[in-house]
């Protein structure tokens, strides 16, 4: 029989309210309060062993603290399967629930399955990581949700396919599947468009995402005084593209030297990128990278400096994540050398 | 404009001193075709033909473009206007098609971004020209071919060789014949009063080299968006000149038979009425996009039109077009279903499209070309497999030294079409 | 990319065909670039022309990243 660990509240623990929020986790056997619809859920399948319960407020203002605590309760029944809630709408129990979820899956190895309302603050903060099984925003679905959750963790536990998020009730993770339809895609289109001409209901088969803003950089005091740096998802490299940099869907990005070099060549320099005609960047690199009027600039002193290396990558089908990723390296190693100032360059 | 498809059904090709159909076997001259084919263009240096059935183990790399051979029997002009034929107005009377055959042109790599085609193995089923009975030209140019050139003798090849081969069945009785007619708007909408109007929105890639489209000989980067009777791109009015990320790049058989043109006109009179197309381009400037979305929509609201299905050709910057067309043609109150594909990471886990709107509600996916995909080792290969190292979705050392190649999806040839050719579709998890 | 930059205080300008793409993926300093395979070079022009021509775009990135902005922001040189 799989061995399982519930994590709860102080609420749901049956410590107290608000007033006993400040609860630093304990451990008891067994299961207890919604424990207990788990474990109708689970059958002979499944054994809640153990539950962990915490205060919601203690665990928030002592995170780390309260992590370790909690990994070692965890840790000390060795547990098949570990389910934190359903916290359902409520704020700091669904953080507690997901930052729990995800160190039990990252640092313990353990299939980890939660339940909460869609708006409540904890699943965004793990939804990409951690199976979320959509529940109604308060307790009084508490059955419903304690078996969905109970079956979705028996097939992680049992290593089976997981099916969609409709099959399974769970919280989309935003993670795209390919999959063979049963019609072409032009009969999928049609067909969509004659249910969205009669005003019948229908499902878009991508859902448009929302992209995270951050608020613009402070602008540079003085750009005369200023380290810039160049940076391009253009695909310039060196002639002969010595870090091999894919035309598409670029796994790295290359750093290279500038120093001594007044203005790119076609003899010099060349793109890798896939995405666009190469023979003008081929050319004459400088009209991707402009070298050539950076030095003038920094000649003439209208810039402080043009920064030793400049980094590139192609961001010809690269994914999103990807370049969020290159981003954040070149992004530190520019920090690191005192660079104020940069110039990206896009094809 | 009506135009009737005669059908042969091709079940096997061979080799044989004579180009003709027997008994729906196709019969190819080699020599004959070389011949031409040499004769026709100086800056070829060489052609060789080789034939690739379903389910051999063979390999086709790098693909540039992949033809149905087909012949006008009847009605205006001959196929392939403005390249083969001269630019009459095409898509009328009757046409035979070699359903079953196929030209494949590959040879040396042009840039860096032509596709693979498996014709058997894990790669097979994500391209339908694995089970197509694919004629094969190899085609090297010769010595210090400037690249736009180079893509250019291969494009005409190929166009020649379809040419050539679908000759053969002119004077074949077909075994299906399928019709397929579009009024013009005034007696169209006479004869379904009560329909609403629909129209196909197609985009063409026209991005500079190796990524183009023609249409009637001319290159798409320097049209403005017009309209078109849905036939007229069965008749090859619409040549392929573009396999970047071949994945979802229309070969020129996919603007011979586009999926949506066909599976519109099959509902046409009874959901709807099937007004025609609005071919579009995909141009590199902001201003090019921008008027082409401009003249879209202009032509969307002209035509009186209540919904339209648009679709993109590639990823990356034509998004930008798609979702343009998308809010432009919906701020004129028209409904609009949108066919792309996605580029969500090998994990699945990324932004699929580079620009999005909330005016884009009916979205119909065609699948990640992202994904990873293992092809084996192939007892022939048809080409270069070197290339897999550097084509788009191809990486350095993505070909083992026992041939096998790992690739991201997008460098097999027609995996992710966005005209929906294929069954491929990706969901959320 | 041009997020990642400026999340972690670096000034960054994207000198960028596609405004709207430019827009969509986060960048607040925005310069509109020529074409994609020339963004900051028209190949059309003679060589000096050209070089003025990326001169006047890169001096307008520089008025960018000098300028204090509230909000993503297109500076227009055309």
């Amino acid at each position: 029989m799989l061995r399982v660990v519930h994590y709860i509240n102080q609420f749901f623990g049956q410590i107290g309210g608000e007033e006993k929020a400040d609860t630093p986790p304990l451990v008891k056997e067994g299961p207890v309060g919604p424990g207990l619809a788990l474990q109708q859920a689970f059958g002979d399948k499944a054994k809640v062993v153990a539950t962990v319960i915490c205060g919601d407020s203690y665990f928030n203002e002592h995170v780390d603290e309260a992590l370790d605590q909690i990994l070692g309760m965890i840790e000390k029944y060795q547990p098949d399967i570990f389910v934190a809630g359903p916290a359902f709408f409520a704020g700091r129990y669904g953080i507690a629930c997901a930052t729990v979820c995800k160190a039990v899956q990252d640092k313990l190895g353990i299939p980890v399955v939660t339940g909460m309302y869609p708006e409540n603050p904890g699943v965004d903060l793990c939804k990409k990581d951690v199976y979320i099984i959509q529940t109604g925003d308060s307790a009084a679905q508490m059955r419903d949700a304690a078996g969905k959750m109970a079956k979705l963790a028996l097939k992680l536990a049992n290593k089976e396919e997981i099916g969609s998020p409709e099959e399974e009730n769970y919280i989309p993770r935003g993670i795209r599947v390919n999959y063979f339809a049963n019609e072409r895609g032009s009969k999928r289109a049609v067909d969509m468009l004659v249910k969205k001409l009669k005003g019948e209901p229908f499902t878009t088969e991508l859902p448009m995402p929302e992209f995270d803003r951050v608020p613009p950089a402070p602008a540079v005091k003085d750009i005369s005084k200023a380290l810039v740096a160049l940076v391009t998802s253009g695909g310039i490299v060196p002639k002969g593209n010595p870090d091999h940099i894919e035309s598409s869907s670029a796994s790295k990005f290359g750093k290279y030297d500038l120093e001594g070099i007044m203005e790119l060549s076609a003899e010099t320099h060349q793109t890798a990128h896939g995405g666009y005609d190469p023979v003008y960047a081929n050319e004459d690199p400088n009209r991707v990278l402009p070298v050539d009027v950076m030095r003038e600039l920094e000649k003439e002193g209208k810039i402080g400096k043009l920064h030793r290396y400049y980094y590139a990558t192609v961001g010809n089908g690269t994914p999103v994540a990807k370049a969020k990723q290159y981003g954040q390296a070149i992004a530190k190693e520019l920090k690191d050398a005192g660079v104020q100032a940069v110039i990206l360059t896009s094809t | 404009m009506k135009l009737e498809l005669g059908n042969i059904f091709i079940k096997d090709v061979v080799f044989s001193d004579e180009t003709k159909v027997v008994n729906g076997v196709l019969h190819v001259n080699k020599e004959a075709i070389q011949k031409a084919l040499m004769d026709s263009d100086p800056r070829l240096a060489k052609v060789d033909i080789d034939l690739a059935k379903p389910g051999d183990e063979v390999r086709i790399i790098p693909v540039k473009d992949v033809i149905e051979p087909r012949v006008k029997v009847s009605g205006e002009g001959g196929v392939f206007p403005g390249f083969i034929s001269k630019v009459n107005t095409v898509g009328t009377g009757r046409t035979h098609v070699l359903k079953g055959a196929a030209v494949v042109t590959t040879g040396a790599i042009v840039g860096f971004q032509e596709g693979i085609i498996d014709m058997s193995g894990e790669g097979a089923q994500y391209t339908p020209f694995s089970k197509t009975l694919n004629i094969v030209l190899t085609c090297e140019p010769v010595e210090g071919l400037p690249r736009h050139e180079h893509e250019e003798v291969v494009r005409l090849a190929g166009l020649r060789a379809a040419a050539m081969i679908g000759e053969a069945g002119r004077n074949v009785e077909p075994d299906e014949i399928k019709t397929y007619e579009t009024l013009p708007l005034f007696e169209s909408v006479k004869k379904y009063p009560d329909l609403p109007r629909v129209a196909y929105v197609y985009q063409l890639q026209s991005q500079g080299l190796l990524h183009d489209t023609y249409v009637y000989g001319v290159d798409a980067k320097k049209i403005l968006p017009t309209f078109m009777y849905p036939t007229e791109t069965m008749d090859g009015a619409i040549v392929s000149g573009n396999c970047v990320s071949a994945c979802d790049k229309n070969p020129t058989y996919v603007h011979e038979n586009n999926p949506i043109i066909e599976d519109l006109y099959e509902r046409h009179g009874k959901d709807y009425n099937f007004v025609g197309v609005i071919i579009t381009n995909e141009n590199v400037t902001l201003a090019d996009k921008e008027r082409s979305s401009n003249y879209t929509a202009k032509l969307v609201e002209y035509l009186g039109l209540d919904a339209v299905i648009i679709n993109e050709e590639g990823f990356g910057n034509p998004d930008t077009d798609l979702i343009m067309n998308c809010k432009k043609i919906s701020e004129k109150g028209v409904k609009t279903v949108l066919v792309t594909d996605e580029y969500a990471g090998r994990d699945g886990q990324s932004q699929s499209l580079a620009d999005v709107d909330k005016t884009a509600d009916a979205v119909v996916s065609v699948g990640n070309a992202n994904v990873i995909v293992h092809l084996p080792p192939m007892k022939k290969v048809i080409g270069h497999p070197e290339a897999a190292n550097v084509i788009a979705g191809g990486f350095d050392g993505a070909l083992s030294s026992d041939g096998s190649i790992t690739v991201e999806l997008q460098a097999i040839t027609a995996s992710t079409l966005e005209v929906g050719f294929g069954n491929l579709a990706a969901k959320g998890y | 990319m041009v997020k990642e930059l400026e999340r972690a205080g670096l000034p960054t300008v994207h000198i960028c065909t596609i405004v709207p793409i430019s827009k969509t993926v986060g960048a607040n300093r925005i310069v509109p670039a020529v074409a994609i395979p020339h963004p900051l070079g028209n190949p059309a022009l003679p060589k000096e022309e050209e070089k003025a021509l990326r001169r006047k775009i890169i001096t307008k990135a520089l008025e960018a990243l000098q300028t204090d902005i509230q909000s993503q922001t297109v500076f227009e040189w055309q």
